[in-house]
């Protein structure tokens, strides 16, 4: 396992996962020695949640693994700010090869590991929204359904980042994007359209499906280890702030995300064989305005000229995902 | 031991005995055989140790392999035709991160019209993705090819495609002779490979490259691909000493007379790949009691392209056949543009014979008819086998229908058959008149008249038979400015060379 | 180099014939090829099937188009298409039919013309008795056997063994002895069919053993 010796920066428990706590509660994060699998030095914007999300994942799974982990990444922000010949700020064995087939490459790895009787080195893909909902679809699927031994992590910032912010299959109603700008008689993205790739997985019944955001780091940490305890093939949907593309200040990019799963709009919740079996409910819900409103990517729905029907959809959207998922019932599973 | 075999179930148990560890493939006819004998094999527990994946679409099934590959593993994967663009992408992505992933082609023409039969239209539109691509010319050379075919790749870490023509060498049985397990393991060691996602070692694969460095890793791959000769030439004769007898060799120069050495004067040097040189060996034979005298240069090895070989077999021919079995529209055939380059400063005319496209049968009375036509001088230097005029003749009388003349044909319309020699009409006007080829005014080259006699021709064949008037028009003015480019291959020579 | 096409419907077993044969070929040590027409043939449509045997390698991967023989599975292909096309001078043919030679010839015009060259054996008839399945290759490859000594009904035994198994097997080599002794009785009788199908005769005979048919029984027919 390649560890380094990471000087802590910040204190505080929520900083460095925990150091407070006792030692069997901590994060990976609160080592001094932890698997840092996405080092310091690579090319992310200031306040990107995927980089953060991407390194509590990696590192998590590295620790789980005890270092047998093998990663493919699709194309995108990721694979772009991490990699420029000749840097790398990978510290685990990673393969980039197309924008669609991280988790058919994933395949592959898990294959040649199998075929060699190395089935304790274990397999992460990760993508974007775009390379995950759009035109990685076809080779994810293909991977759930033959319950590939590979966890696959899409860091949902909705949209495409990387070509610079163009709508994709995730990409929220009424967001504006440079495809769906903010003009016309229906500014933003389309309503009545989009995907959530969370529910097509646990379509395919494999043993673990799960979300997360990056406002709740544990729990991100958590399912990561429950996902690397189960074999098969298992999905992690992670909604990553992107401050570039959604328009938010660079340093509210956790709170963007608490308030994408308080205000309703993103459920947190994790499903086995299909079945959903637990739920994170709202602590302390908001109105989804709360959540819109700093967003420039959303900015045309108010002031004078907003556009209070699109809103009230949105509210409509809400408040469906709460009664689906039961998010503000404490204990009650779906 | 002599089997009777069909040729993809001989194929399977070739790559079989090479233990990959990775199987994966999708189905696409003429590929199929192979892929379902290898899964029974790897069921049956006759190939032990081998994941065998089924994937969703041909695109996953090189990203699997790719991945594969990657991880440090043998691998197989299989495809045809539209299967084959499909994974264009991946193929691309495989050669660039030096995989060395071996690949059927059952050579299939590509669609639309959607045709499943033999040609090689597909793994040639490929020439260009950094793939080795090696030819058999019967199932023999197919079995030993998928030996050597490791041998190479794992040797200087690239993919190759070993290609062979479906349905007439993938579906057909004949006498054939596997290597011994112990023969193969003699010859073919362990993958070691140069690079793999390891654990000890941590690597980055598949890195962005910016400006600063890519010319460099493509100058790297294009050298790699010049090295490669050497290596296919060793592996080749390493693994006919390994089976003690005769097997696929890069280039074969053969004549009727069987002696060794190079066409001389007053001989037609034919220059072909696959099953088709099997035919062509059998019509030469005739043909030399004729007094028609070949000498067949058999390319197995199309990339790299051995130019240097095939300058040195071409020798003092009166004249080099291309059999082409791949068209670049508007152009002419594939392989004639590489041959063309290599014999640039030879002087010799060349004809390109486009022949058995989308599964029309060669066969050895037209190809004896061709070769007796370049003898005495009737081949044209752009050639249809058996084009049969009256179905790319327009029924419909509403399109100007223009007497065989020189010049001024109409741009854009269904052309006169022209292409009287000589002619100084307008390109278009040539270039789709069969037998009356675009690059015929290149060179001072004796052209074979078009048959003349019937009426227009169009270049619509893609709607054959269904477009009205209008739309032939319409598609012939769409062809028209390609094929005006008559000076593409040459510029293209000129560029590349 | 001897030169076979086999005509039949898709589900026929047509490219097992042509296999078959090219391995009873092969079983006597002769240079063979076998090349099933290739396409997306469904169930019924015509498949056509080829099979050459030589005494030194086969280079040539061209369709047979010019035939030593024809094999025609399906009796409903006479009216449809010409089964005979390209058969060479003095070539043979069987077909699978209840009618007599002359009445084939009668609506083929390029059928095999000269007597003891177009044997018609009701081969339908004989594997319903002695296979009970509608494929009828087995058969024709024994009449084939007769009618032109290329293979020999021991070969074929074998290659229907290396084949097939059990009763499958068994089935299809008792139906070709029954089809080769028809020929032998009835090649040349150009106007003799079997209108009411065959009468059973025991051929409940141990596999291959007391097969051999001796071939200086079939009539001596040379291509003039």
């Amino acid at each position: 396992m390649a560890k380094v010796h990471i000087p802590f920066m910040q204190t505080g428990a929520l900083a460095v996962g925990g150091r407070l706590l006792d030692e069997d509660e901590r994060s990976v994060q609160a080592w001094q020695d932890r698997p840092s699998t996405l080092t310091r030095g690579h090319r992310a914007c200031q306040g990107c949640a995927e980089a953060l999300a991407a390194r509590w994942v990696l590192d998590t799974a590295m620790e789980v693994t005890g270092g047998k982990l093998m990663v493919a990444n699709a194309t995108g922000c990721l694979e772009v700010f991490s990699t420029l010949y000749p840097e790398s700020a990978w510290r685990v064995p990673w393969i980039h090869s197309l924008f669609a087939n991280a988790a058919s490459v994933a395949t592959g790895i898990a294959a040649t590991n199998h075929a060699k009787g190395r089935d304790d080195i274990r397999v992460i893909a990760q993508g974007g929204d775009g390379g995950t909902a759009d035109i990685g679809m076809a080779c994810l699927s293909g991977m759930f359904e033959r319950n590939d031994d590979v966890l696959y992590v899409c860091y949902d910032n909705q949209a495409y980042m990387n070509t610079g912010v163009q709508r994709s299959g995730a990409t929220p109603p009424a967001a504006r994007t440079s495809t769906t700008p903010a003009v016309g008689l229906s500014p933003g993205n389309t309503f009545g359209q989009g995907k959530f790739v969370p529910k097509i997985a646990m379509a395919h019944e494999i043993p673990y499906v799960a979300t997360a955001t990056v406002a709740d780091l544990r729990d991100l940490e958590a399912k990561v280890r429950t996902a690397m305890k189960h074999r098969g093939a298992r999905y992690l949907h992670i909604l990553v702030t992107c401050p570039l593309g959604w328009g938010t200040k660079t340093a509210a990019s956790i709170k963007m995300a608490r308030l994408a799963t308080q205000c309703g709009l993103f459920p947190v919740f994790e499903a086995e064989y299909g079945d959903i079996t637990g739920v994170t409910p709202i602590r302390s819900r908001v109105p989804v305005e709360d959540y819109l409103r700093p967003q420039r990517r959303f900015a045309h729905l108010f002031g004078p000229r907003g556009d209070e029907a699109a809103l009230e959809r949105i509210r409509g959207q809400a408040e469906r995902n709460i009664r689906q998922y039961h998010l503000l019932e404490e204990g009650v599973l779906a | 031991m002599l089997e009777l075999l069909e040729g993809s179930k001989a194929v399977a148990r070739a790559v079989a005995l090479t233990r990959p560890d990775v199987v994966c493939a999708y189905p696409i006819s003429p590929q199929t055989h192979i892929v379902e004998a290898l899964s029974v094999m790897v069921r049956d527990g006759h190939l032990k140790d081998c994941d065998y994946i089924n994937v969703e679409s041909e695109f996953a099934a090189m990203s699997v392999s790719i991945g594969a590959s990657a991880a440090g593993g043998r691998v197989y994967t299989a495809t045809a035709s539209q299967g084959l663009l499909y994974m264009a992408e991946a193929i691309y992505n495989a050669s660039g991160l030096k995989l060395p992933i071996v690949m059927t082609v059952a050579n299939r023409a590509l669609g639309a019209p959607i045709n499943i039969w033999n040609d090689q239209s597909d793994s040639l539109s490929q020439r260009d993705s950094g793939w080795l691509q090696l030819f058999a010319v019967d199932n023999q050379e197919a079995i030993d090819l998928h030996v050597i075919a490791y041998k190479i790749a794992e040797q200087i870490s690239l993919p190759v495609m070993v290609c062979m023509d479906g349905f007439v060498l993938t579906h057909a049985s004949d006498v054939v002779e596997l290597p011994t397990q112990e023969q193969v393991d003699a010859f073919l060691p362990p993958l070691a490979p140069l690079e793999k996602l390891s654990l000890k070692n941590p690597r980055s694969m598949g890195m962005m490259a910016g400006p600063d460095v890519f010319t460099e890793t493509k100058y790297l791959a294009h050298q790699a691909m010049i090295q490669a000769h050497t290596v296919i030439a060793r592996a080749a004769a390493d693994f006919a000493a390994a089976v003690g007898r005769e097997s696929w060799r890069p280039v074969r120069v053969w004549g009727p007379d069987l002696e060794d050495r190079p066409a001389r004067q007053g001989e037609i040097a034919v220059i072909g790949m696959g099953s088709v040189m099997g035919t062509t060996q059998a019509a030469a034979a005739r043909l030399w009691e004729q007094g028609v005298k070949t000498r067949l240069i058999t390319l197995g090895s199309y990339r790299p392209f051995p130019a240097r070989t095939v300058r040195e077999a071409i020798g003092t021919a009166d004249r080099v056949v291309v059999l082409d079995r791949a068209l670049m529209l508007g152009v002419g055939g594939v392989l004639s543009a590489d041959v063309r380059r290599s014999m640039a400063r030879l002087g010799i005319p060349m004809h390109s014979v486009v022949a058995g496209l989308g599964g029309r049968s060669i066969t050895e009375r037209s190809l004896a008819k061709t070769l007796r036509q370049a003898k005495v001088g009737e081949l044209g230097e752009l050639e249809f086998m058996d084009l049969k005029q009256d179905l790319v003749t327009m029924s419909d009388a509403a399109v100007p229908v223009r007497a065989p003349a020189r010049g001024a044909a109409r741009p854009g319309a269904a052309a006169a058959p022209a292409g009287a020699p000589g002619a100084e009409g307008p390109d278009d006007a040539a270039a789709s008149a069969p037998g009356a080829p675009a690059a015929a005014a290149d060179d001072a080259m004796p052209t074979k008249p078009a048959q003349t006699g019937g009426p227009a021709l169009t270049a619509s064949a893609g709607s054959l038979g269904t477009a009205t008037a209008d739309e032939k028009a319409t598609s012939a003015d769409g062809a028209a400015p390609a094929a005006g480019d008559r000076a593409a291959p040459t510029a293209s020579d000129r560029r590349e060379g | 180099m001897f030169q076979v096409v086999i005509h039949g419907r898709g589900g026929q077993g047509v490219v097992t014939a042509s296999e078959l044969l090219a391995r009873s070929g092969f079983a006597a040590g002769r240079q063979v090829q076998a090349i099933p027409s290739f396409g997306s043939e469904r169930m019924g449509a015509p498949v056509v099937a080829y099979t050459r045997f030589a005494d030194s390698k086969i280079l040539t991967r061209e369709p047979i188009l010019a035939p030593d023989a024809v094999i025609v599975q399906d009796p409903t292909l006479l009216r449809t298409m010409n089964v005979f096309d390209g058969l060479v001078p003095g070539g043979r043919a069987v077909v699978n039919t209840r009618e007599s030679p002359n009445e084939i010839r009668a609506a083929c015009p390029d059928a095999p013309a000269e007597s003891g060259r177009l044997a018609t054996v009701p081969a339908d008839d004989i594997v319903r008795e002695y296979l009970g399945r509608p494929i009828p290759s087995a058969a024709l490859l024994g009449a084939f056997a007769a009618l032109t000594g290329q293979i020999t009904l021991e070969a074929l035994a074998q290659s229907i063994q290396k084949v097939f198994k059990g009763k499958v097997a068994q089935g299809n080599i008792n139906s070709a002895n029954v089809a080769y002794q028809w020929v032998l009785d009835h090649l040349g009788q150009e106007d003799q069919g079997a209108p009411g199908g065959i009468e059973h005769v025991d051929v409940e005979r141990p596999a291959t053993s007391e097969l051999p048919i001796p071939i200086a029984g079939v009539p001596e027919v040379t291509n003039a």
